[in-house]
This record gives structure tokens, C-alpha cells and sequence, in this order.
């Protein structure tokens, strides 16, 4: 665009509409801020008043978040040795000693397996899907779409309850299997339809070339389709991994233990006596964080699947 | 995969035959590749709605795997749609879908249309705008609650920092009145960039050019706004309302999380009130036929909504 386009908004123009978006950012942002910020506050920091922007770092809170702790009594205050390192430094400052290691290295391990092995399945059986359906006439094609649409007019609840039911009779219940296989489900017609869309964008001609030249229909597939489809897939992936590591509801109602993901358990941490603040904020960060890096890395590839396709740029 | 039964074949029969093999493999190919898609989509979404309608007819308890099972018609919809109850969940729900969708097109639409103007450095802001709605709306939920505590809370803080009301004279999530606003909030908060975005889409979707047309008509900036960049955006704008509207009719884990429904019932959106009915209750039957009653109407709102969103694009 030219200097003189009269569609060029002016400078002036331009230095107001950032100004009003700074404030927004900044306002939008300061819950975020504040969990990272509580993350690292002792217990009385973080509940005084007024609240404390300015404070003296601790781990406090990342100790808590993975250990479970009771009250020490006095007598075995007294018969402690001298605290070898920070983390028994924190914990008998407080009057405490360590029962256990904190479920939370599991949940969070959960969190990854199930997010990542139903990523790997949505994207493996969406990709050929996607394939299908882009390059060949099959049938449900035209519905595709409608079915997406009509599968997420469900409330997760309602689905719920003909899932536990059916994972009770299967012995899917509380299992990283069962988990993996309902979130691909649940994935897996909004995958399609991106990759779809992703596919629907590689010229025919590459691969009738392939074909051309000697290749199988699956060598094309794997040789040429693929690797042009490549960034298409990957952001289909971060999206899939997104939902999935987010999902709740689920989660809550069929995971209690061995396969229960973090989100249905950071709420439910407590410290010794209480809500424990700091412990849930140091928890929300390690599961939060990971999520906004990968946001603000790849935010030009993830606008697709958020606008559900719907948008093409 | 490489060496397949099929090329083998295709490689040892002449090329007129080959050519008909590859074209079965075709085929084939389109099925062996659409059909496991199929069969999850039918054991996770098909195969469970069919069961809840059949269980929408009995009055099954999940609780009681072996209790007998009988048939009651259809008293589970009768009862549902004459208690006064679940008239007030769907008026807690109509609230908050009214109040964040408002809230949402209008700061999310003047976000867009301000970071359209396209200062320098507006890729990095809208990257941060984004931020919230990518986080899992359960545990930004739960530590919602902490930021609505009144006296410590950094929300009420605010609030009296900004306007002199006492931070601990009133309590965001523990007070009737307050409850259904602070869901609003916190929802609007959350989604806001969600319907910004897709306004964003939709403002670099006009072409300059119309805008150059209309200056060389001499339209004011007010007209052009209103005789063009609205009318154009509007489709892209009843999209977001439409995702969003489904997404929060549907609301569970940030406002489970917030309020837990309470206090009262005051927040108790239908999606709660059907945890409760269904988990917490173990009235099977009752909850699968209410499952059913919200599922058909999204589907009716949804379906008149995208009829009148096809009109706007056609036009």
C-alpha cells in the first residue's frame, strides 16, 4: 500500500487504536500475571491486603505443589537434623514434614499421554480421512461439516453418560486407552474437516503427475501429499493437543485415578489445613505455560482450527 | 506399503489391466482410509446418542446396574418440561448467553476493528489478546475464584481502587445478585478474542478498493462504516455468535469451577443441572430424556440461525 491510499489509516488514528488495544492487553493478560505471580508467593503473601505486587520470591508454593505434607509436633521439629536443602529448608520453616510425593508428577504425566496419544490417532486416521475425502467420491462427504457441527451441539455431559456407561461394560473406565480413544472421537470430525480443507489446496496435478510417472496411488499419498500437507497437519495437531489437554468435563466425570488428567485435579489441591493458593498457582503455570509458548510461537498456524475453518485466509 | 499385493500385481499384468487394477485400488484405498474415522465417529458420537434416547424412555439409575428396567413412555419429557426448576436453568442460561454474546461482539468486534487499523505491532498484541481462550477453561476457572475473593481478591481489589466501593463489603461469587455477573465476566473474558478474531478475518476480508470507491464518492467515514464495513463483517460476526452461542449453551468447566451452580441456584446453567441429575442424583433415565430436550433445541436454534446467517451471505 502506497503512502497516499486514502484506505491508510492516519497516524494519528493508528497511535489511538494502539493505545486502546495496549490497555485492553495489558487488562486481558493481568489474571494470567497474577497466577504467575502467585506461583511464586509464600502462603501469607498471597493472601494479604492490599495485594502484594512487590514481593520476596519463593518456591514455597512448587514444593507444595509436589509433595503432600502434614503438621510436624514439636518433639519431631525438635529431633529434625538441620534441613539439608531448600526444599526441606521451606517445609520445616512452616512446621511441616513431608509424608509423600504429590500426585501431581502423575497427573501431569497423564496429561501428556492421553493429550498426545489422541493427538497421534486423530491426526494418523484424520489424515487419511482427509485424504478420502478430498481426492475420491465417498459417501457422508456433503455431511461432513453438519456432522461436526451437530456432534458439538451436545453438551459433554450428555454424551457422558452413554460413555460411562459403555466404558463400564468395556472396562475403559479410568484408563488412558479410554480416554485417548474418546477425545480422538471427539476430535476427529473437526481434523478431518481442517485437513480437508488443507488438502483441498495441494494441486491434483502433483500427484496425477506421481501417478504419471510410475507411482501407486499410496506412494503418491505418502511421497507427495504429505510433505506438501505437512504444515496443515501440524497445525491440526497443535489444536487437537489443545482441546485434548484442556478438556475437562470428560476428564471429571469418567477419570478418578490412575488415567485422571491434571485440569480435574489442580482444583482440588489443598495444603495443609486450607486452600493453598500458591500450590494451585504453581500447578496452573506448569500447565498453563507450555500452552501459551506454544500459542505465541506458532500463532500464525493456529488461527484455522480456533476459527474452526470456517475462516480461510 | 511400498510393495503392496496390488503393485505386485499391477507390475506382472499388462498396462491396460494395470491401469484397471490401480483403478480398483482407488477405491479400495477411499474405503480402507474412511473407514476407521467411521467406526470411532460411530462409537463415540452415534452409537451414544442412540443409547441415550433408548435410556430417555426407561427409568434406568447408573447406580443401580441391576435393578430392573421399565419402560415409562414418555413421563421423563413430561416431568422435565413441566418443573418449574429446570425453567430457571434455562432462564440462568438464557441470562449468560445473552449477556456474554453481547459482551463478547462488542468488545471483540472494536478490538478487530481497532487492531485493523494496523499500528505497528498489532501481530503481537493479538497474539496476546488470544492468550486466555487457549487455556484450559477449568483451572483458569478455579483460580478465577481466587481473584473474586472478596477483601484479598485482585478483582474486588480493583473494583475499590477504581471506585472506592470497599473490597471486602461485597463477595463476587457468594452474593445472588453478583453470581450470574461474575460468570459473565470471567466467559467474556475468556472468549472475547474468540469473536475478535474472526471479526479480524472478516474486516481484511473487504478489499481496499471499496474503500478508495467510496472516498472518490465523497461517503463520509461514518456512512462507509455503516453502509460497508458492517454489512460485510456481519457474516463472519453471526458465525462467531453461532460457535459461541453453541459452545456456551453448553458451559460446563469454567462455571462449574466458578460457582458450582450456586449460590442457590442462581448459576446453575443446564449443563449443571444435568451433572447433578445424572451423576450426582443417578436418575439416569430423567437426565439422558433432558440431555435429549437441550440437544434438540440447540439443534432447532441452530438450524433457524444458520437459515437467517445464509440469508445475510446471500444478499
Amino acid at each position: 500500500m502506497s503512502a497516499w491510499s486514502v484506505t491508510e489509516p492516519s497516524a494519528r488514528s493508528k497511535g489511538i487504536a494502539a493505545v486502546l488495544v495496549i490497555l485492553y492487553t495489558v487488562i486481558t493478560l493481568l489474571p494470567l500475571v497474577w497466577i504467575i505471580a502467585t506461583g511464586f508467593k509464600t502462603g501469607p503473601d498471597s493472601i494479604s491486603y492490599p495485594p502484594k505486587v512487590i514481593f520476596q520470591p519463593s518456591l514455597e508454593g512448587y514444593v507444595n505443589l509436589f509433595t503432600d505434607r502434614t503438621r510436624a509436633t514439636p518433639e519431631q521439629l525438635a529431633a529434625m537434623p538441620p534441613p539439608e536443602n531448600f526444599v526441606d529448608e521451606i517445609v520445616q520453616r512452616r512446621g511441616e514434614v513431608i509424608t509423600q510425593p504429590s500426585k501431581f508428577g502423575e497427573r501431569f504425566l497423564n496429561s501428556v499421554i492421553i493429550g498426545f496419544g489422541s493427538t497421534f490417532l486423530s491426526i494418523f486416521l484424520g489424515t487419511l480421512a482427509a485424504y478420502a475425502f478430498s481426492r475420491f467420491r465417498v459417501p457422508l462427504k456433503d455431511d461432513l461439516l453438519f456432522f461436526i457441527l451437530s456432534t458439538r451441539m451436545m453438551p459433554p455431559i450428555a454424551v457422558a453418560i452413554p460413555i460411562f456407561l459403555m466404558f463400564r461394560q468395556l472396562g475403559l473406565s479410568d484408563t488412558h486407552l479410554g480416554m485417548i480413544l474418546l477425545y480422538t472421537g471427539v476430535n476427529i470430525s473437526l481434523a478431518v474437516w481442517l485437513l480437508k480443507g488443507f488438502i483441498d489446496e495441494i494441486p491434483r496435478e502433483y500427484e496425477e503427475a506421481a501417478l504419471i510417472d510410475g507411482y501407486t496411488r499410496l506412494q503418491a499419498f505418502r511421497k507427495v501429499v504429505l510433505p506438501q500437507a505437512a504444515t496443515g497437519i501440524a497445525s491440526t495437531a497443535i489444536f487437537c493437543l489443545i482441546f485434548a489437554w484442556n478438556e475437562y468435563a470428560f476428564a471429571f466425570l469418567l477419570t478418578s485415578g490412575t488415567a485422571q488428567t491434571a485440569p480435574p485435579f489442580i482444583p482440588t489441591i489443598f495444603g495443609v489445613g486450607g486452600k493453598d493458593w500458591p500450590a494451585v498457582a504453581a500447578g496452573a503455570t506448569l500447565f498453563l505455560l507450555p500452552v501459551m509458548i506454544f500459542t505465541i510461537l506458532l500463532r500464525k498456524h493456529l488461527l484455522r482450527g480456533i476459527t474452526f475453518g470456517a475462516v480461510r485466509k | 506399503m511400498a510393495d503392496t499385493p496390488i503393485d505386485r500385481l499391477a507390475r506382472a499384468t499388462p498396462s491396460s489391466l494395470a491401469r484397471r487394477v490401480r483403478g480398483l485400488s482407488d477405491r479400495a484405498i477411499a474405503w480402507v482410509f474412511v473407514t476407521p474415522t467411521i467406526l470411532l465417529l460411530l462409537a463415540i458420537n452415534i452409537f451414544p446418542l442412540i443409547w441415550t434416547v433408548r435410556l430417555s424412555f426407561t427409568n434406568f439409575a447408573a447406580n443401580k446396574p441391576n435393578a430392573e428396567v421399565k419402560w415409562v413412555g414418555l413421563r421423563n419429557y413430561t416431568r422435565i418440561l413441566t418443573d418449574p426448576d429446570i425453567w430457571q436453568t434455562m432462564q440462568a442460561t438464557a441470562h449468560f448467553l445473552f449477556w456474554t454474546l453481547l459482551f463478547q461482539v462488542v468488545i471483540g468486534f472494536s478490538l478487530a476493528w481497532l487492531i485493523n487499523r494496523k499500528f505497528r505491532g498489532n501481530d503481537l498484541l493479538t497474539t496476546l489478546i488470544v492468550l486466555p481462550m487457549m487455556l484450559s477453561p477449568a483451572v483458569v476457572g478455579n483460580f478465577w475464584t481466587f481473584l473474586y475473593e472478596p477483601q484479598i481478591g485482585l478483582f474486588n481489589y480493583a473494583v475499590e481502587f477504581f471506585t472506592g466501593i470497599p473490597a471486602s463489603s461485597f463477595s463476587m461469587l457468594g452474593s445472588v445478585t453478583l453470581a450470574p455477573w461474575s460468570i459473565v465476566i470471567a466467559d467474556t473474558w475468556m472468549w472475547t478474542p474468540f469473536v475478535m478474531l474472526i471479526c479480524l478475518a472478516g474486516l481484511r476480508s473487504i478489499p481496499d478498493y471499496i474503500y478508495e470507491a467510496a472516498e472518490v464518492d465523497r461517503a463520509s467515514k461514518w456512512r462507509q462504516f455503516w453502509t460497508m464495513t458492517v454489512p460485510m463483517v456481519l457474516p463472519f460476526l453471526m458465525l462467531a455468535v453461532l460457535f459461541r452461542g453453541i459452545e456456551n449453551f453448553k458451559m460446563f468447566d469454567l462455571v462449574v469451577q466458578l460457582t458450582g451452580g450456586g449460590p442457590g441456584s442462581t448459576t446453575l446453567l443446564t449443563s449443571i443441572e444435568l451433572k447433578r441429575e445424572a451423576f450426582e442424583k443417578w436418575r439416569t433415565g430423567y437426565s439422558s430424556a433432558y440431555a435429549i430436550i437441550l440437544f434438540v433445541t440447540v439443534f432447532g436454534l441452530a438450524s433457524i440461525y444458520v437459515k437467517a446467517l445464509n440469508k445475510v451471505k446471500e444478499r
